[in-house]
């Protein structure tokens, strides 16, 4: 924590996140000419009082830059209405984890925030009570007014200097969860005029003087490399600047760091230069090009044929133990066995990649959509030859991101192409671009096994087969891990030249499918209930004897409890069916009922019924948001999203050849929170995994057929009621 | 180059472009306007959407020589102060998550309701059915549709 006041007037803030406090710094002279490098995240404090709060991570569409300012206001107490909001921008020296993803920026967020705000405001106080002559403690605040016990009031616009020259204190108190006024309470997204007015926000929308334009000719295969073209036609059209070929940095780059080598394409590409994005991307089309084939072209045939081979094989690697299932198996009364299937998924994000880049002799200026900032500077600084204190990297708001922008290939093109042309420069990915070139949610299959003996579940097998890498962190130690003695995680992976990565909710989301279809049959297969069947199993998870296990199963019981409660689980009229399911991952424990009612021969969901006990819940409009999102597009693409391959190449790559859900499918969401006082956890990822699941118990109910494949769509036949049902 | 007079949220403006561009990157790149969005380039996702002459086109797919005769809104000429009552409705219920895709959302509802302003739940999911939204937000569009319906009937 550091603070130093303005010579404009006002006080700056600055916090360290997961450090310790730093001693002051330097004030700046004048407010427009910050270095923000200088100050990272801070509470900027107005001789009239006006409150700036820089919200560290970058806006996915998760609510971050709403909802981590929000806790800062709510322990410096100031009325949030009074609070402008802005984003801060990448300072790897005082921040840790700016980043979106795994769900995590407000439960990393949550005490660093806190102890920010309080600790200003505590600096505010000393300093009226300085002036005031009496005790810091009899001076209270509400709403950025400071009062003592005489009744007088010091805005903290007033005492703002003051403060600034203040020590800053250790071990302020934090407040009661009792007495919040902003957490807890609905509060607008901080950008919603902007984005309902059409303000510039987005990558797409950055813009600086001079700032040219590039498209991206790029190999049309997974395993092509570049041989030769002619840019002829294409440099003689209007608006062109430059044709240029570039790939050589990046796989300097490589050569130095392999890691990531499955999130970019090591072959060159080449690049048109033009004064405006449509001229880049027509003058694209007419480049001719020949490529020839590096590595193999693969196929979802033969990705579908090798997974199997891999489940049926013996190259695993065991990611957890426990008891001796082979033994159990033995000795089994009943063993149900079943494998699910998923195919590669695109992320579509709706802004499709893009980046911005000025590389000069003084600096390199980087700026747009990008989950990993700190990740990319670096790797831009190895790749040019820079120091990193030379990369300047300004977040824009992200039009989606959904790991897609986790790898920011796409801000290694913008920097590689800038240091050829001496330019700023954008990279604009066309929809085709973006869906052919991506680094996708790769195919998985898994195979589920259960032994039962005298009525109990005494053996768990999953194996996993996927492309290019297997789940990862405590996701083997999820449930039903410590449920069932016998019990034991492998996975087995095959290396491909397709790129892969996360997607939303990495693995869970195919997962939490998988193995809650499996618990349903299973409990069919047994014949108990569904949802005294998940309660035993729960009452057996000991998380005190084993550190591994991190989900609570008393919070997943009590989401368990109030989704049967208020789904009316088992009390719907007959022409409702239902499936359910309950999951942990990122943190946070959910329950999601499905009501699925036949239309015209055809199962089709009508609600989701989703409880979530995600602690502390900061901002409920916002979190609603996110809880809704997350099941529509987990109920989206367990029934529509697939993208197959041929030849090494996407069969889809745009929206007419690849389904999204649409307004009309999508669900009625009713959610519920469960109302406790424990620390915050995400919310951008943990509702999506288990909706996929709840649609496919609901359709076993409604058709009687068990899916075991995803997309949904991908076998019609199943999707129909068998016609004695609808004539009966 | 030749030169194209438009009428853009009922100004005029004049734009040198080849006759084959896109009305999308005549307003986003030569009028500055970027809140219109470039989604698929073909008239699939909804994200470009603007009114031309009162219809909601998509103007990824829309040639600027093809779009002279009548006014073309943008989402910044929606309204003035922010106060139609489809970006109040958007508003109040915090309808988006990323956002990108809203602007079109919002002029299509804004179309919709310019020729139905009262639709039922299935005229405002056939209407809106050009509009991608990968966060999600369709249940949240639904209810804002709605909410703006009740405040044309104020």
């Amino acid at each position: 924590m550091r603070t130093s006041s303005l010579a404009g007037g006002g006080m700056l803030i600055g916090f360290n996140l997961f450090q310790a406090c730093k001693p002051k710094a330097a004030p700046p002279v004048d407010l427009s000419l910050l270095n923000y490098n200088d100050f990272n995240a801070f509470i900027k404090i107005a001789d009239n009082g006006t409150v700036t709060i820089f919200s560290p991570n970058p806006e996915i569409g998760q609510g971050v830059k709403t909802a981590m300012p929000m806790i800062i206001a709510e322990e410096l107490d100031v009325a949030w209405k009074d609070v402008y909001v802005e984003q801060g921008i990448l300072d790897t020296e005082n921040y840790t984890r700016q980043v979106a993803g795994g769900s995590q920026s407000i439960r990393h967020g949550w005490d660093a925030l806190r102890q920010t705000g309080a600790t200003a405001k505590q600096m505010l106080v000393n300093a009226a009570a300085a002036r005031w002559g009496v005790d810091a403690s009899e001076c209270t605040v509400s709403d950025g007014v400071i009062t003592n016990a005489a009744g007088e009031t010091l805005g903290f616009g007033d005492v703002v200097k003051e403060a600034a020259l203040l020590e800053v204190p250790e071990d302020v108190a934090l407040k009661e969860p009792k007495d919040y006024k902003i957490i807890g309470k609905d509060a607008g997204n901080v950008d919603i005029t902007k984005i309902a007015t059409g303000k510039p926000l987005f990558g797409l929308d950055y813009k600086v003087d001079g700032m040219v334009y590039a498209a991206v000719v790029r190999p049309p295969a997974f395993g092509h490399k570049l041989v030769s073209y002619d840019d002829t036609a294409a440099k003689a059209m209007p608006g062109v600047l430059d044709v240029i070929k570039i790939g050589e940095k990046v796989r300097g780059l490589l050569a130095e760091d392999p890691s990531f080598s499955s999130k970019i394409s090591a072959s060159d590409k080449v690049v048109v230069i033009a004064e405006s994005t449509w001229q880049a991307m027509k003058a694209k089309e007419a480049i001719k090009v020949e490529w020839e084939e590096e590595t193999t072209m693969e196929s979802t045939e033969e990705h579908d044929k090798i997974l199997t081979d891999l489940l049926d094989g013996t190259t695993f690697k065991t990611e957890r133990s426990d008891g001796d299932i082979k033994k159990a198996f033995a000795e089994a009364d009943e063993i149900l066995e079943r494998t699910y299937e998923s195919p590669f998924l695109p992320h579509n994000c709706m802004e499709p990649m893009n980046f911005f880049a000025n590389v000069t002799g003084e600096k390199v200026n980087l700026a747009g959509p990008i989950q990993t900032p700190a990740w990319k500077a670096g790797l831009v600084a190895k790749m040019l030859g820079r120091e990193e204190k030379d990369i300047h990297l300004e977040m824009t708001r992200m039009g989606g991101g959904f790991g897609r922008r986790l790898y920011g290939d796409f801000v290694l093109e913008a920097a590689e192409i800038s240091d050829a042309i001496k330019k700023p420069v954008k990279v604009v990915y066309s929809r085709e671009d973006d869906m052919e070139d991506g680094i996708y949610r790769m195919a998985i299959k898994y195979r589920i096994k259960a032994g039962v003996k005298d009525g109990k579940i005494t053996a768990y097998h999953l194996k996993e087969a996927a492309v290019n890498s297997n789940m990862y962190g405590l996701i083997p130690n999820f449930f039903p891990a410590g449920a069932i003695e016998n019990y034991q995680v492998d996975t087995a992976n095959y290396e491909s030249n397709i790129t892969t990565g996360a997607w939303r909710a990495p693995y869970t989301n195919f997962l939490a499918y998988a193995e809650q279809s499996f618990f349903d049959e299973l409990a069919e297969m047994m014949e108990l209930d569904k949802i005294q069947m998940r309660l035993d199993l729960l009452d057996k998870v000991k998380p005190e004897e084993d550190e591994r296990i991190q989900y609570s199963p008393e919070r997943m019981k009590e989401v368990i409890k109030v989704a049967v409660e208020k789904s009316g689980w088992g009390t719907k009229p007959k022409h409702i069916h239902q499936g359910f399911v309950n999951y942990y991952c990122h943190n946070t424990h959910v329950a999601e009922v499905a009501d699925v009612e036949i239309e015209n021969g055809e199962p089709v969901v009508k609600k989701i019924t989703c409880v979530v006990d995600c602690g502390i819940v900061i901002n409920p409009m916002g979190a609603l948001n996110q809880i809704e999102g997350g099941v529509i597009d987990g109920v989206g693409h367990s029934m529509y999203g697939e993208l197959q391959f041929e030849n090494g190449r996407p069969t889809a790559n745009n929206f007419d050849n690849y389904r999204m859900i649409r307004m009309k499918e999508a669900p009625e969401v009713e959610t519920h929170f469960i109302q406790n006082e424990l620390s915050p956890t995400g919310l951008g990822e943990p509702t999506l995994p288990p909706a996929g699941g709840a649609v496919a118990n609901a359709f076993k109910a409604a058709t009687g057929n068990r899916l075991y494949k995803q997309p949904f769509t991908k076998t019609p036949e199943l999707l129909k009621v068998p016609a004695k049902e609808i004539i009966g | 180059m030749p030169s194209y007079t438009l009428t853009v949220n009922s100004v005029k403006k004049t734009v040198s472009v080849d006759a084959d561009t896109p009305l999308l990157w005549v307003l986003r790149d030569e009028l500055g306007l970027t809140g219109t969005k470039y989604g698929c380039g073909k008239g699939l996702c909804g994200a470009c959407t603007v009114q031309y002459k009162g219809n909601a086109v998509r103007s990824c797919t829309l040639t600027v020589d093809s779009v002279l005769e009548g006014n073309i809104t943008t989402i910044e000429g929606l309204s003035e102060g922010q106060n139609h009552p489809v970006q109040q409705a958007w508003m109040e219920l915090d309808v988006p998550q990323c956002g990108y895709c809203q602007s079109g959302q919002i002029i299509s509802a804004a179309t919709l309701l310019s020729k139905n302003p009262n639709p039922t739940e299935e005229e405002i999911n056939a209407g809106m059915a050009g509009n991608i939204c990968r966060c999600g937000t369709y249940t949240r569009i639904r209810e804002a549709v709605q909410l703006a319906a009740s405040k044309l009937d104020e």
